[in-house]
């Protein structure tokens, strides 16, 4: 991936886990870049790397027993992963912020709303605590909390979890930071405060030509906000490319179980009920992966080939790629897993 | 719908209310209540899937409870068959529980860890004295391939299985008693997207082989259009629509039904469509607005609808409103 500078850009980053059951190797030579002001989304199912790919990047990783064994998360051509804490001090939070699925362990209970938005102002930007106590109303009124003056004086449970996402969301905005990181921002949310949350992020987003980097496992959000998508599965980047080619013309079978597993709004009540198509088997544990592609045991299109060795991310043009040797060999052999 | 021209019910919940008092001060004064279920109706089919469905604290899993007296309802009546359920003894409250049982949301801590499967599956039989012996052994094995599993999984423990097949091990628990009803409360939504599906469609097959009637309790209406026949969208407490999926999926009449399907995240990154954001929070049930719990956010708001409460309307075609604008 040379060419024009990415704003963030992950090479073969390697997370792996130590522990006594043996290694976990949750993130697995994983590379993907994002652009400037671009919404770049990442999905997977639980176990799939994706949160251990965003707590890497903000090197929020618990050490020991997780380590970055290898590979390099270059952002503005700085290499975090070797930086010392106080240089990395002035960009985390600063200029790469990160929002978290639950507000309320992320919020800390015993310090007010603005306390906690101010102190970004105080920390990263040096201004006087009056100043900054200013700008935390401000924020909160850009992230259309009602009444800012008076809710700036309450405590996060006195907020409900929307609002406290809202909180989150302005305080991640503080400082304008060039990326967000937003790992399942609305999972927790009910839909109707999901989509007041999503609008929001994208007005923002467009206010602040912030590039995000949305972390989710629901499809919906992805295919709603994000203009380019990353596929993992099991540690590794599975499937890349524009939301649009993921969606129609999905290329790992992966993917494509995925998007023809998920019942769709609106189809029984049109066409009739049809069974949905199931991924048989379960995600592999991270300590006792398949040897080959990962996907392999629950894969209908897999041939003895897979068996044998990981296949690489293959190029299919467009910017979309995918990590399945049925795109490598115009022949394809025997398949292992009868239908 | 279903084959069965005769329709007969099972199971009806009329008026069903739920209010948890709140206690203050040293003596636990009751300063007030909780609403949580306040007035809820309906009936359940033989053979038919009915979903609850509605934003957290709109009160379906407290309806579901209420429906089993694992809460115990404040007002209203749930009629079984025959029985008045709200009237029975403990010991008769026990043996209708053999016919309805309930398939839990997290399937994590809905089984003891402390038991094998085997002794989980035995132990409705256990408390109701059904099955002994050879017979027991049997039933056991025939439930666990039933729901996808092997027999000789039985002698392990729920920590050695994954989110999915612990759900398939609830569902074996409840079918155990050959139950007429199940009431599933949010039955797939701690479940990854790939094992979702598998989980679905085995609530199907099971449902036809076994003749089940369904009670779902679900917030994802994607899961719910699949799943269920007839579908009762709450809103703090109360129904405000009741519909078949056809029509409800089709054409939604309650400004909060249309608002919530439209908020839904579609897959689709083509289908750009009008969406209806609704302003401000789900409002407290231990306060509720006056009139239409919903005129607060409600975009077709009118006069008068902060006044009296607006009761379901009967649209025809198994379809009730409680709306002004209808």
């Amino acid at each position: 991936m040379k060419g024009p500078m990415h704003l963030l850009q992950l090479q073969n980053l390697k997370t792996y886990f130590f522990t006594f059951e043996g290694v976990a190797k949750a993130v697995d030579d994983v590379s993907f870049y994002v652009d400037k002001g671009e919404v770049l989304g990442v999905v997977g199912e639980s176990g799939c790397g994706k949160s251990v790919t965003a707590q890497s990047i903000m090197r929020l990783i618990p050490i020991p027993p997780g380590k970055i064994v290898d590979g390099q998360i270059l952002f503005d051509s700085i290499n975090l992963v070797d930086l010392p804490f106080e240089d990395l001090r002035l960009i985390r939070g600063k200029r790469i912020a990160m929002i978290f699925q639950e507000p309320m362990t992320s919020l800390n209970p015993v310090y007010t709303i603005g306390d906690q938005i101010s102190e970004m102002f105080i920390l990263h930007e040096k201004r006087p605590r009056q100043e900054s106590w200013e700008l935390a109303i401000e924020m909160l009124h850009k992230v259309q909390i009602p009444a800012p003056e008076r809710r700036v004086h309450e405590y996060p449970h006195q907020l409900s979890g929307g609002m406290r996402q809202r909180a989150m969301i302005a305080m991640a905005l503080a400082c304008n930071p060039e990326i967000l990181i937003a790992d399942e921002p609305s999972t927790a949310l009910d839909v109707t405060i999901q989509a007041q949350i999503l609008e929001l992020m994208m007005k923002l987003q467009e206010d602040f030509n912030t590039a995000i980097m949305m972390i989710t496992h629901d499809l919906g959000v992805i295919a709603e906000i994000s203009k380019r998508v990353v596929v993992m599965y099991a540690g590794k980047v599975v499937e890349e490319g524009s939301t649009q080619a993921i969606f129609e013309d999905p290329k790992h079978p992966y993917t494509r179980g995925l998007l023809k597993s998920i019942p769709k709004l609106g189809e029984r009540a049109i066409h009739g009920r049809r069974r949905l198509q199931e991924i048989a088997g379960i995600v592999p544990s991270l300590y006792e992966l398949p040897a080959g592609c990962r996907f392999l045991p629950r894969c209908p299109d897999a041939m003895e080939i897979c068996r044998q060795e990981v296949p690489e991310l293959i190029d299919l043009g467009d910017q979309h790629s995918a990590r399945c040797y049925l795109y490598e060999r115009p022949t394809r052999s025997r398949a292992l897993n009868p239908v | 719908m279903k084959g069965c021209p005769f329709l007969e019910t099972l199971l009806t919940a009329e008026d069903l209310k739920v209010h948890f008092p709140i206690k203050k001060g040293l003596f636990g004064r009751t300063v007030g209540y909780v609403y949580a279920v306040d007035g809820v109706s309906f009936t359940l089919n033989k053979g038919e899937t009915i979903g609850l469905v509605g934003e957290s604290g709109c009160g379906k899993t407290t309806t579901g409870l209420a429906v089993l007296r694992l809460i115990e309802p404040t007002a209203g009546r749930v009629r079984f068959q025959d029985a008045d359920v709200s009237r029975l003894s403990p010991a008769g409250l026990r043996r209708m529980k053999r016919n309805i049982q309930v398939i839990f949301q997290d399937p994590y801590s809905s089984l003891n860890p402390r038991m094998t499967v085997n002794q989980i599956l035995a132990d409705p039989m256990d408390i109701h004295g059904l099955f002994s012996g050879a017979e027991r052994q049997e039933r056991i094995a025939y439930l666990l391939e039933k729901v996808g599993l092997s027999p000789e999984q039985g002698r392990r423990y729920p920590h050695e299985f994954s989110g999915g097949q612990r759900q398939r091990i609830g569902i074996a628990r409840a079918l155990t008693l050959n139950p007429q009803i199940v009431i599933g409360d949010e039955p797939v939504s701690a479940l990854d997207v790939s094992i979702q599906a598998q989980i679905i469609n085995l609530l199907i097959d099971l449902q036809q082989e076994f003749g089940l009637s369904y009670i779902i309790i679900a917030h994802d209406l994607a899961v719910v259009e699949h799943l269920c026949d007839r579908i009762f969208v709450m809103y703090l407490g109360k129904v405000v629509e009741s519909a078949s999926y056809k029509g409800l999926y089709t054409d939604p009449k309650h400004p909060y039904t249309k608002a919530l399907l439209s908020a839904i995240p579609r897959p689709d990154p083509k289908g750009h469509r009008q969406r209806i954001v609704l302003q401000g929070d789900v409002p407290s049930p231990i306060k509720p607005p006056p009139g239409c719990a919903f005129h607060p956010r409600c975009l077709y708001r009118m006069e008068g609808c902060d006044g009296e409460i607006p009761v379901l309307k009967d649209l025809g075609r198994e379809r009730k409103v409680a709306c002004y604008l209808y």
